[in-house]
């Protein structure tokens, strides 16, 4: 059955529906309805869980690694500066191979201080090693949660659902949720044969050396390189069994004949879609592909998929400053590495908020940047471009910022 | 029929502007549309314009975009027309809820107006100058776009952990911002 719920608590719900034994946590927007739900649950007696407070995001993901460790699952969420402020933990969660579970309500990244979406906080960890899946809807955002249990649990990596801040969390949408006896079902208890047991004492998490450190990051590459193959079964047999499928490691919308391609990840690919159905009806031959798993990167599986397109636009909401698109640089890599030389276009826009219009996306798709033929990336859109900018003439506006033009 | 409207809310932080836009969205998934609501705060702090969004559709809705265009505005205090561009993008002939009474030098033909004493009402039904729930009852008789049955219902989900009184009088609220509506149209025509 169909409801109407808002992002987050569609999430929390999934939470709850993996019967996590340990919720730790540090409030922080777009995060906190998130946590706030759960903290309801267990309240209510309805999730038979620990719920920690966290004194700060560092202790959150402190706790839930010492949780997973002994054995329980656990749930954690966090956003932006917090998720930064995790990332000591996050490698170290990742080189212990535990299978923690996190939601990142994704955020800019201050200074200056922004509650609004773009990716750059996940962006930023994006080589700690945790898997990296961006949803596009509430719908996906929980069934990606419940999906990232078993991927983490059966190859031994901690997984991020990455989200985007208030364009899900906080907005009511349709969602279907499964009931308790199909995510049972799909999702068994947790068994972690190598457990913190006080009866059994060992080390975890000793000192390596460099005769053997480097081992540790070779079986956590291994380990990535082999979870493309179960995020692509485990949404397939989710599909199957419990109701929805969302593309596996990424999703391509009308990619038939597509000459056009424009590569993108989380909500704003709703967007993306509509604007393609639009120019598909001028007779355009556009499509697009939504990135839904980032870390590992499919790049063989992109390449193949991309091969025969002759323009691809990747729009995308982080940037390495100094650097530039990071999704296109790593995937004109995967490109080259399969001999495909089909130049990149590289768009980073729609940070700290900045709202990705059909009118830009469209523009974007119509015409090369001014400057395309030589510059690795561009911005998109400029601040003169916004609806926001078209309803207070330049000169007010100006005025109101402090703007001095004289 | 291609149904598509949509519906941005004015307020002020404190009057309930993002449950007014989610009660909304209840009510037109509710009455069997897709349906999706969304907030646009600035700084979450008391008084300060908030912004939220509606989209009713007969088809899944995908875009997750601000509304620029909308069909219908909601405007909760009325002050807030003289310091932001809150007609920006309103469709022509587009509708427009206003707690309060029209600034006598505004530019009012190309839409069409709906005004009554919100806060007042909201005040006899809730013991506070509360216009959301009001709004929502004037919004739904000016549109036709959801039942009011599916609005009292909304209402009564959204707002159970409050109590009883709390559903009682938000529905007693919308009823009467109902029944304004439909008096007014009934002296018009």
């Amino acid at each position: 059955m169909k409801q109407l719920l808002e992002g987050s608590q569609a999430v929390a719900e999934a939470v709850k529906l993996c019967r996590p034994q340990v919720v730790a946590a540090y409030p922080i927007t777009p995060q906190t309805h998130i946590i706030e739900r759960l903290a309801q649950h267990v309240a209510d007696g309805e999730l038979e869980a620990e719920f920690i407070n966290a004194e700060s995001e560092f202790g959150a993901a402190s706790i839930v690694l010492g949780a997973v460790a002994a054995g329980a699952r656990s749930f954690t969420a966090t956003a932006s500066q917090g998720l930064l402020l995790m990332t000591e933990v996050l490698y170290n969660i990742a080189g212990l191979r535990l299978p923690v579970v996190m939601v990142c309500a994704n955020r800019a990244v201050g200074a200056p201080i922004n509650i609004f979406c773009d990716h750059q906080d996940s962006m930023a960890v994006r080589d700690a090693g945790w898997v990296q899946l961006y949803v596009a809807s509430n719908q996906e955002a929980l069934d990606t949660l419940i999906q990232a249990y078993r991927i983490a649990e059966v190859c031994g990596l901690p997984v991020m659902v990455c989200m985007d801040g208030f364009l899900l969390t906080h907005t009511f949408e349709p969602v279907e949720l499964p009931s308790q006896v199909m995510v049972d079902a799909f999702l068994p208890a947790f068994h972690l044969p190598r457990a913190l047991d006080p009866q059994r004492p060992t080390t975890l998490g000793g000192a390596s050396e460099a005769d053997n450190y480097m081992e540790y990051r070779v079986a956590q590459q291994r380990a990535m390189e082999g979870a493309l193959a179960v995020i692509e079964a485990l949404d397939a047999e989710y599909e199957d069994q419990v109701g929805h499928g969302h593309g596996g490691l990424f999703q391509g919308y009308r990619l038939d004949e597509a000459q056009t391609v424009m590569l993108g990840m989380g909500s704003l690919m709703g967007t993306v879609y509509d604007v393609v159905d639009k120019l598909r009806d001028q007779g355009q031959a556009v499509g697009a592909l939504r990135l839904r798993c980032f870390r590992p990167f499919p790049a063989q599986a992109l390449a193949r998929q991309l091969g025969a397109v002759q323009r691809i636009i990747v729009l995308e909401k982080s940037i390495s400053v100094g650097g530039g698109g990071i999704v296109a640089a790593e995937l004109r890599a995967a490109l080259h590495q399969a001999g495909i030389m089909t130049p990149v276009e590289s768009v980073v826009g729609g940070l700290g908020g900045r709202d990705l219009t059909a009118d830009v996306i469209e523009a974007l798709f119509q015409e090369m940047g001014p400057d395309e033929a030589g510059a690795p990336f561009r911005f998109a859109p400029d601040r003169d471009d916004l609806p926001s900018a078209k309803a207070i003439p330049k000169r007010k506006r100006d005025e109101r910022e402090g703007v001095d033009n004289g | 029929m291609v149904v598509f409207h949509e519906i941005r809310l004015h307020g002020r932080g404190g009057q309930g502007t993002v449950s007014a836009a989610a009660l909304m969205a209840l009510a037109a998934f509710e009455d069997g549309f897709e349906a999706q609501a969304f907030p646009k705060f600035g700084s979450e702090r008391r008084g300060a314009p908030v912004e939220a969004y509606v989209r009713i559709s007969r088809s899944p809705i995908r875009s997750h975009n601000q509304v620029y265009c909308p069909d219908a505005l909601v405007i909760q205090d009325a002050s807030l027309l003289r310091s932001e561009p809150l007609l920006s993008g309103l469709k022509s002939g587009g509708l427009i809820i206003l707690n309060g009474e029209a600034p006598a030098d505004l530019e009012t033909d190309a839409f069409h107006w709906f005004c009554l004493p919100a806060s007042e009402i909201g005040e006899r039904h809730l013991g506070r100058p509360l216009p959301n729930t009001v709004l929502l009852g004037a919004l739904a008789a000016a549109t036709r776009w959801v039942g009011l049955a599916a609005l009292e219902k909304a209402v009564a989900k959204h707002l159970s952990k409050k109590g009883e009184a709390m559903v009682k009088a938000n529905i007693e609220a919308l009823r009467q911002g109902y029944g304004e509506i439909e008096e007014q149209e009934a002296h018009c025509s």
